[in-house]
């Protein structure tokens, strides 16, 4: 029998065995401390990821790597050490390429659910936007390095029958990858191939035919947070004859109109707000300019050409708040795809040496010039508020909107707040 | 005594097949896999790890020119063009006919002889770039490097006065041995102590405490552990020991070595270095010789002891010392997590000694001359001397023996610093000052406590017409291209504020980015998993608060709701090159 001891989490008592992981005994009892690198199954924690920081002892230090033992005392939710979790995990978003509206493991992504669970709009780190490979060499598997976060987990734990390792680290620095060995990758059995693919905490390590998941709704991070929702009380709508009329204005620039089709999903809801609210410059009046000074307007898209940033400057004049929706506004979102390869690769590509290519890259002075590469929307003015999502969910936008136009109380619910 | 396993020889065997073919080849990649059994995706991980294994040619005659920011001051650009035309390379590739290779590598530890080089590991220094031309005209017809090089100068430019030199003080092979052995290990432990010896790499942890701390495990057998991974940009101290002295290194091993019962010491040797090791080789032979290592060493009956040397392969984290002990067991060089402290369980999870070159020889001069004598130098809390590396903008550039206690003025004055503006203290992961501290003193003192500077040994110094964002950018670069890349705050941070540096060098940056640096650095120091990452913002921020006036110069003055970093005409100059080709 081990031995018990007492420890303190955020003041609470608990008893626990000794030599036990700290990360283990915290959730066993209620407490949620994010992690990413941390693999029960792995004797020698890893201690890469940093995602589980937490005061230690008075000192700040990674939980994962911190066995149990008496008179432990450990601070985990502090205002100061949930921002700290928080931006270690934007700048994994911020290093890597993350589009997750695209990425096959969505919905079952480690790294995807703790942003849901610690509530990441936006990164307060410039994206990287380094141009990283797809290996599609090894015989049964396809690297995907932009999605890569240097856990270590497939390094340690996928070994052949021989006991070599399939994945270990290659180079140094920023420039760091996970490396694969396609010799020893064919050797693995089609469990290990898998096993690979289900540890892996985001969507890097890839199984042919294999990667098809469970439906939209019903896939492991996509309803139910592990954490017990901290819900404030709704207060809907102020009463209707209390309120303003107020007015708004909508603009799609590089995007899909995505963003446009989920306002619009609100159903019946449309009625009562074409009641309150005055659509002005938008796609859905097809007013192209601003008349009058607006409450409020609503970006969706980010900047690829100079009418986007002519566009966008003129959202910022005449609005007193603006809102990115959505990942293109929030990033750069999908368009960005193209921020990693030169922009004179792409347009030739398109252009020159594409099937169907016209042998010229169009330029003329009415057209708008593309830019280098495609900017989030608060790269070019200021942004007020962010509301991620591919598309962010309807109920969830007008929540916002609610709020900061009548100051209407609402919780956004796990379940709306979606990265795809 | 079982042999070690064959593991710990990887980066020897990659280093002969490194010189054999000028790169590592993929056969030899494949050869190493098999001879150790292991995956050639885990070879090409430790070799990629290390700056001087290359996979690709890397000319018959490798030069490495040092661009650290002494060397940026020196004139690195003029030499370097001066190199591109002469040999026909270009920087980070090789010529055609692939003779030549000419590659960037941080500071080669002469920084008092900048502009620097090594030539196939030989050290070129105070290069002008008028020289270029005839040295490559000698390499190519065949000269060797050896014999073009002029001998490196110690360049010890200061010793305390009346005799109270410690460290070039007259000394006799195997004297601190032989008192050491008197006292017995516990004695020895006590005269550091009273020494009041702290870590000489930096970090100053009391020397007494870990040699005891080793002693006391049971495990066998031990390792007493040299880091001469001398990285620091700036410093060079040890490289003056190395050269000067090694004797004093070696017996201070083997001081270290009887104290806590250990067989076997390894000099963890960098790369950049490697011109010192036919002299330290010879130092070893010599003291095989005098019977002051192997069976019996120093007479003592029963203490068999031996060193020998590993060679580092190019990489500054390596001089953390868990870093260190992966690099010698053949891995990628990358800090362990702290579940174990070397002293319980270091090289082979056995109980590990590690300390600095400049630690083991004052705690040789220290046996010998006697604690009481040594602390007749410096300041109370704070006796004895220290050797600091001082570079940059003075008359004066070398190795200063002071004592520990010294004014930065007095030795701003000994070095004949020209207009002293910003001064770097050990290195970039240490602190920056301005002329406002120069009376503060340099001791081991606990900074916060007394306002004293503490110097691991490096000391730059730079004058008022240097670019303060320029020296901050060299260090970021550094930082960026030095992580291990294990952790997430240091491979990504450092990047990220590499990024927040050239916004604030562009000009567009406001006050709100210079808040994103103090806040992003705070993340770095709290999360990253060793030294590196938790040192790296140090000093953009502690010059953000102390020369705030440069920075506050530099930002962008108009306040509106766009975004000044914003450049629509930069980011539309790609496309622009398409105006003529197009239909206009």
């Amino acid at each position: 029998m081990p031995e018990m001891v007492t420890i303190t989490i955020d003041g609470r008592e608990i008893q626990a065995a000794a030599g036990r992981n700290l990360v283990e005994i915290a959730r066993e009892n209620g407490i949620f401390i994010p992690s990413l690198c941390y693999y029960p199954h792995l004797e020698q924690p890893l201690g890469t990821c940093r995602v589980c920081t937490c005061q230690i002892n008075g000192k700040t230090g990674v939980a994962c790597t911190e066995k149990i033992r008496e008179g432990l005392a450990v601070e985990v939710n502090t205002p100061a050490l949930n921002d700290l979790r928080k931006a270690v995990l934007e700048m994994m978003f911020a290093e890597g390429n993350h589009f997750c509206p695209a990425c096959e493991k969505s919905g079952n992504c480690d790294l995807q659910h703790m942003g849901y669970e610690l509530g990441l709009a936006v990164t307060r780190f410039p994206h990287l936007f380094e141009d990283r490979i797809i290996d599609f060499t090894p015989s049964r598997m396809v690297l995907e390095h932009n999605r890569c976060i240097k856990c270590r987990r497939c390094v340690e734990e996928i070994l052949t029958d021989e006991g070599k390792r399939v994945f270990y680290y290659v180079n140094r620095g920023n420039e760091t990858l996970v490396g694969i060995d396609n010799e020893q990758e064919a050797r693995l059995s089609e469990q290990q191939a898998l096993n690979a693919m289900h540890i892996c905490p985001t969507g890097a390590i890839l199984v042919r035919g294999k990667n098809l998941s469970k439906p939209f709704g019903d896939r492991t991070f996509d309803m139910k947070s592990v954490q017990t929702p901290k819900l404030e009380p709704e207060q809907p709508f102020t009463a209707k004859a209390q309120r303003e009329k107020k007015v708004i204005a909508t603009v799609s620039l590089a995007g899909c109109f995505g963003c446009h089709m989920s306002m619009l999903d609100v159903d019946t809801g449309l009625l009562d707000l074409v009641e309150f609210v005055e659509i002005h410059r938008s796609p859905l009046t097809d007013f192209k300019s601003f008349g009058k000074r607006c409450h409020l307007g609503l970006i969706e898209g980010g900047c690829c050409n100079s009418e986007n940033v002519e566009t966008l400057r003129a959202f910022r004049e005449h609005c007193d708040i603006l809102v990115a929706i959505g990942e293109c506004a929030i990033w750069g979102g999908l368009p960005a795809m193209r921020n990693t390869i030169p922009l004179g690769e792409c347009l030739e590509e398109a252009y020159l040496s594409a099937p169907a290519q016209t042998g010229v890259v169009p330029y003329h002075e009415d057209l708008p010039k593309i830019l280098d590469k495609v900017y989030g929307c608060h790269e070019v003015v200021q942004i007020d508020y962010y509301i991620p999502g591919c598309p962010p969910s309807s109920s969830h936008i007008w929540k916002v909107v609610e709020n900061l136009l009548w100051g209407a109380k609402h919780s956004v619910l796990y379940s709306e707040f979606k990265y795809d | 005594m079982t042999a070690p396993p064959i593991r710990t020889q990887l980066l020897d065997r990659l280093w002969t097949f490194q010189r054999r073919s000028g790169y590592i080849r993929d056969a030899d990649v494949k050869a190493c896999a098999d001879w150790l059994n292991i995956s050639t995706v885990e070879v090409e991980g430790v070799v990629s790890f290390y700056h001087f294994f290359h996979r690709q040619p890397a000319g018959a005659l490798t030069i490495y020119l040092d661009n650290s920011i002494v060397a940026e001051h020196a004139g690195l650009q003029a030499v370097q063009a001066a190199f591109e035309r002469a040999t026909g390379a270009k920087i980070g590739g090789v010529d055609p006919s692939g003779r030549f290779g000419l590659f960037h590598t941080p500071c080669i530890g002469l920084s008092d002889q900048q502009p620097a080089a090594l030539i196939n590991f030989v050290p070129f220094t105070r290069i002008r770039p008028e020289q270029v031309d005839r040295l490559v005209l000698e390499l190519k017809r065949g000269a060797s490097p050896t014999g073009l090089a002029d001998p490196v100068a110690p360049n010890i430019q200061y010793v305390p006065p009346e005799g109270k030199s410690v460290f070039f003080r007259e000394y006799t092979a195997g004297k601190a041995l032989a008192r050491a052995a008197t006292l017995g290990a516990e004695g020895i432990i006590e005269e550091l102590k009273t020494a009041e010896l702290s870590g000489r790499g930096g970090a100053f942890y009391p020397t007494g405490l870990k040699w005891n701390a080793c002693r006391q495990q049971a495990a066998t057998p031990k390792y007493v552990i040299c880091n001469a991974d001398e990285g620091e940009p700036g410093t060079f101290k040890d490289r003056a020991l190395l050269q000067v002295c090694p004797q004093t290194v070696l017996e201070g091993m083997i001081i270290a070595g009887l104290a806590i019962g250990a067989a076997e010491g390894v000099v963890y040797l960098r790369a950049e270095y490697t011109w010192l090791l036919p002299q330290l080789e010879a130092a070893i032979r010599d003291f095989r010789t005098r019977g002051l290592l192997g069976k019996n060493a120093g007479d003592i009956a029963g203490f068999d002891f031996d060193i020998r040397i590993q060679l580092g392969a190019g990489a500054y984290v390596c001089g953390e010392e868990t870093a260190l002990l992966e690099s010698m067991e053949g891995k990628r060089g990358e800090p362990r997590t702290r579940w174990f402290f070397p002293v319980e369980r270091g090289f082979l999870q056995q109980p590990t000694l590690i300390n600095n070159v400049e630690t083991f020889a004052a705690a040789a001069h220290i046996l010998d001359m006697g604690a009481a004598a040594y602390c007749e130098r410096g300041i109370p809390g704070s006796p004895g001397v220290k050797l600091i590396s001082v570079s940059g903008d003075c008359g004066k550039p070398g190795v200063y023996e002071i004592e520990w206690g010294m004014p930065v003025a007095e030795l701003l004055e000994r070095c004949e610093a020209k207009d002293p503006y910003f001064m770097q203290v050990s290195g970039p992961s240490g602190e920056c000052l301005s002329m406002a501290e120069k009376d503060r003193r340099i001791s081991m003192l606990d900074v916060l406590g007394t306002k004293d500077v503490r110097c691991g040994g490096s000391f730059m110094v730079f004058n008022q017409s240097r670019d303060l964002l320029r020296i901050l950018l060299n260090f970021s670069a550094f930082f960026k291209h030095e992580s291990c890349g294990v952790c997430t705050p240091c491979r990504a941070g450092n990047f990220i504020l590499q990024r927040q540096l050239e916004k604030l060098d562009r000009g567009l940056g406001r006050e709100a980015d210079l808040q994103a640096i103090r806040d992003w650095g705070a993340i770095m120091k709290a999360a990253s998993r060793c030294g590196l990452g938790k040192t790296a913002p140090n000093t953009p921020i502690m010059a953000m608060e102390k020369f705030h006036a440069d920075f506050a110069a530099r930002l962008h003055k108009t306040a509106d709701d766009l975004n000044r970093a914003f450049d629509l005409k930069r980011a539309e100059a790609e496309y622009e090159k398409y105006k003529t080709s197009g239909h206009a």
